[in-house]
């Protein structure tokens, strides 16, 4: 019998491509631009381009006295503005050396850990439908939507909320208000209930999270990671418990962390128990509301209560020079940082004396994690970049500043 | 341990980079010359009774007009294990705008010191990857400096003309069906 001829292999031939992902691509979150180079389904090199959502916040900030630049800051993580107002007057009330009624420090705990909440939902709803979940996004949705309108009922404003103010909140909050919020919190931990069932245990998303985006303790610190990204490796640092401000520290909370090293799954698994501990700040907040002013008496510094400037020449004056001119400030330097949904956002201030900060810096949580997609990335799969992306909860708004 | 501790500590261990301190609202800055700064941050890094592992921020600052030396590289510190924190200012004199990089002692300070590039014009010598970040690679002039305009210089940017000029000949395109 005759042989045929041996069929010889030919080498199968790879080469290396290069696919440029977004800056128009849902699974991004936003106009964020990865340029990936790929070995098959491996990715060989990931270059984040970001900078497509650059208002120079920075620079407008240095330009408009300290009251009114407060609305900038809504505009940086747009999904939480609550928590962005709250870090801004912080910071700024550090500057002025002055302190917010007790009133005013619960009220701006239980809004900021409404918009925790609210960010924390999209950032579940976003990250399951990136992997393949369709039905946990909707849900979430329909939540979200329901703290929103909580939003709606307290000050007008669903998104861009600008209520916290500098030395206490816009207005006092009402009692129809605090009967709905507390309505909805005891009711929100059974439809973080309703997530679990459908996430925690399901075998896809733990084959797509677990293993993914592996970062060890000591590296994410290295690195500057703060929030879910570092609890997820089992560092418990939180700005509320260890600097705290506002009424964190007359509220009990726990702070969960996940194992050393951390992946996709510990970090998810942190974030809903955040979840749950803010509702609980919530449900502590409402309860012990104390009743007091929520403005600070600090005339030098807060504009005067409008009713009286529509009725008197002084408080009218008062207000004029708060506007044009803005408060006059001791030459210093602050930096406060705070705890938003996607780690700590700190505000830099350097101030000359004149109403308008000679220096705004914002530490953005998003920028420092959108540069650890790179090492998270790097030498994985290609699919597990949009798992990355998810589990960085990444806002462009606040990124690109 | 005390901010102002940990200022002495950095005074005594290397007297010839010190200028000042200050201290506000009960934060102190150290500002310092900028030869040895890498070599103090791996100090402050690396030293058990320190140890700030956590680079929080890193950003730089303009003093037009206001101080001898024009720029400043502003560094916070923070040490999650012995929960204390200082921050450290480097001058930098527009004659001479390089400063060393400090991404050999925290990684996360790359896309800091990119950005302080980007928007100030200060250079990092050593770092590994150093483009503008946040503004086009073209961008023309340094926007947080402040002899910058706030609205921009007169001279629109070379990309935004090339996309006028993209748009103007789509209308002007005959589109047929």
């Amino acid at each position: 019998m005759e042989h045929s001829e041996p069929i010889v292999e030919k080498p199968f031939e790879t080469k290396e491509l290069t696919v440029s992902m977004g800056p128009q691509h849902p699974a991004t979150h936003g106009v964020l631009r990865l340029v990936l180079n790929l070995d098959g389904e491996n990715v060989v090199k990931c270059t984040p381009y970001v900078g497509y959502l650059h208002r120079g916040v920075e620079k407008l900030g240095e330009n408009r006295t300290y009251l009114a630049a407060l609305p900038l800051s809504d505009r940086l993580d747009y999904i939480s503005s609550m928590n962005n107002n709250v870090g801004y007057v912080n910071a700024v009330e550090k500057l002025f050396g002055i302190e917010a009624p007790e009133r005013a420090k619960y009220i701006r705990t239980m809004v900021a850990e409404m918009g925790r909440l609210s960010s924390h939902i999209i950032w579940l709803g976003t990250h399951v439908i990136d992997i393949g979940a369709t039905t946990p996004f909707l849900l979430a949705m329909a939540q979200r939507e329901r703290i929103l309108d909580l939003f709606e009922m307290l000050c007008g404003a669903r998104l861009t909320v600008s209520y916290p103010r500098v030395g206490g909140v816009r207005n006092d909050i009402s009692q129809e208000f605090l009967d709905t919020l507390y309505e909805f919190v005891l009711e929100f931990p059974h439809r973080i209930d309703d997530y679990e069932t459908l996430v925690t245990e399901n075998r896809i998303w733990k084959d797509r999270t677990m293993g993914v985006g592996v970062i060890s303790a000591k590296e994410a610190v290295n690195w500057g990671l703060t929030g879910g990204m570092l609890r997820g490796s089992g560092i418990d640092y939180d700005v509320r418990k260890y600097v705290p401000y506002d009424a964190y520290d007359k509220v009990d909370f726990m702070v969960p962390v996940g194992r050393d090293p951390g992946d996709c799954y510990d970090r998810y698994k942190v974030r809903v128990e955040e979840m749950r501990q803010a509702n609980r700040i919530i449900k502590q907040c409402v309860e012990d509301l104390p009743a007091g002013p929520v403005m600070a008496d600090a005339p030098k510094f807060t504009l005067p209560p409008k009713d009286l400037v529509l009725k008197d020449m002084e408080h009218l004056i008062h207000q004029f020079v708060l506007i044009t001119k803005g408060p006059s400030v001791a030459e210093g330097e602050v930096y406060v940082g705070t705890e938003v949904p996607k780690g700590e956002l700190g505000f830099y201030f350097v101030s000359d004396g004149t109403g308008k900060p000679y220096r705004m810096r914002v530490r953005a949580p998003s920028y420092v994690h959108a540069s650890v997609l790179p090492r998270l990335s790097e030498g994985g799969y290609v699919a597990d970049v949009i798992a990355n992306i998810g589990t960085i909860d990444i806002v462009l708004g606040e990124c690109d500043r | 341990m005390e901010p102002l501790q940990i200022a002495e500590k950095i005074k005594e261990k290397f007297p010839e980079s010190w200028v000042d301190v200050k201290e506000f609202r009960g934060q102190v800055s150290v500002t310092l010359k900028k030869e040895r700064i890498v070599e103090i941050c791996s100090f402050l890094h690396d030293d058990p009774d320190l140890s700030l592992d956590y680079l929080v921020d890193l950003c730089g600052a303009d003093y037009l007009g206001k101080k001898e030396k024009r720029f400043e590289v502003v560094y916070h510190l923070y040490s999650i294990p012995l929960r204390h924190a200082i921050r450290l200012k480097a001058e930098v004199p527009e004659s001479d705008m390089k400063i060393d990089s400090v991404v050999p002692v925290w990684i996360g300070a790359n896309w800091h010191e990119r950005e302080a590039y980007d928007m100030f014009g200060i250079v990092f010598r050593g770092h590994p990857d150093l483009r503008r970040i946040l503004l086009p690679e073209t961008w023309e002039g340094f926007p947080l400096r402040k002899d910058y305009p706030l609205q921009g210089p007169e001279k629109e940017w070379s990309g935004f003309l090339d996309v006028l000029d993209r748009a103007k000949r789509y209308r002007e395109f005959e589109w047929t069906d």
